[in-house]
């Protein structure tokens, strides 16, 4: 489980490192406009959360309220912030390492960047095309089927640009454009109407910084995944020669 | 463990497929829990890295 291993702490290493970043670019760039949004949340048509629980709610351990449990303002809020981000890092680390390995390897910071700026493309941009990111208050369909089509976009857009980019014949091209494309001509799932007391300038502006942050934060991603993967390779050798003896 | 001795006699290829398999189930459990949880709770403490990274909220 050498590779096994390997990857996880090269996740760990680029998605603390890379999250832990983000927040700070983030508590500039957008939480400001997320915080600033919230003034406006039920002003408009009552939208509030829409609540989606599971049947099963066995552990109501922070169930007071009609909210919940939320971080108080400052600090707390900005320490669980952190916290998501850099745990989503690791779990985005975790599949751009997997991917890269499954195509070959990561040997630098070079290839890695080259994965951190595709996962932009899967992860961020290609899904923000038809979900653009929202603040708070703002109208939205049901949040199962928008889940749904984001996971369908970033898995067909990472499919389409792993056949362009490591496939050659003419099909698996076409096939690879038709993946890349199909998720927009299908179409995401969109609100019955887009009235919101949220002002228009408000949400270009958190559009742009989310673009902005996130491109930011897949080429750390990608750049730290590939500097951490080409030293940190323990033990593989077992694995590509089958031998017992360590190549070095 | 049997499943890597198995993988070694295969090659470096089928080898990886295990170790692959289990990194991208692992990275799609903290995404999904991270962004894409239900629970109030796990949504509200990751509210603001949610909206930030554009993930679908509310």
């Amino acid at each position: 489980m050498y590779l096994f291993r390997n990857i996880v702490l090269a996740a760990v290493v680029s998605g603390l490192v890379s999250g832990l970043i983000l927040t700070v670019l983030q508590s500039y760039a957008t939480i400001p406009l997320i915080i600033h949004a919230e003034t406006f949340e039920g002003k408009g048509e009552e939208v509030g959360h829409s609540h989606s629980h599971a049947h099963d709610e066995g552990t109501p351990a922070h169930d007071h309220g009609e909210e919940g449990w939320t971080p108080a303002d400052g600090t707390e809020r900005f320490v669980y912030t952190a916290a998501s981000n850099m745990l989503a890092g690791i779990g985005f680390a975790l599949i751009l390492l997997t991917a890269a390995e499954a195509l070959g390897t990561l040997n630098g910071w070079r290839s890695g960047l080259m994965f951190g700026l595709a996962g932009f493309l899967a992860f961020s941009l290609a899904p923000g095309l038809g979900l653009p990111p929202e603040l708070p208050g703002m109208p939205a369909a049901d949040l199962a089927a928008r889940q749904l089509w984001w996971f369908a976009t970033a898995a067909l857009t990472a499919l389409g640009l792993g056949l362009l980019a490591y496939t050659k014949a003419p099909t698996l091209a076409v096939l690879g454009i038709l993946s890349l494309v199909a998720p927009h001509l299908w179409g995401a799932p969109l609100p019955d109407t887009h009235e919101t007391a949220v002002p228009l300038e408000l949400h270009a502006r958190f559009v742009a910084s989310v673009f902005a942050t996130s491109l930011l934060f897949w080429a750390m991603l990608g750049t730290v995944s590939g500097v951490v993967r080409a030293r940190l390779r323990g033990g593989e050798e077992a694995y590509s020669n089958g031998a017992a003896e360590p190549v070095r | 463990m049997t499943t890597k001795t198995a993988a070694i006699a295969l090659g470096a290829s089928a080898s990886k497929i295990v170790p692959l398999s289990i990194t991208a189930m692992l990275g799609m459990f903290v995404i999904g829990f991270v962004g894409f949880s239900h629970m109030e709770v796990v949504h509200n403490a990751a509210h603001d890295s949610r909206h930030s990274l554009a993930f679908p909220c509310h």
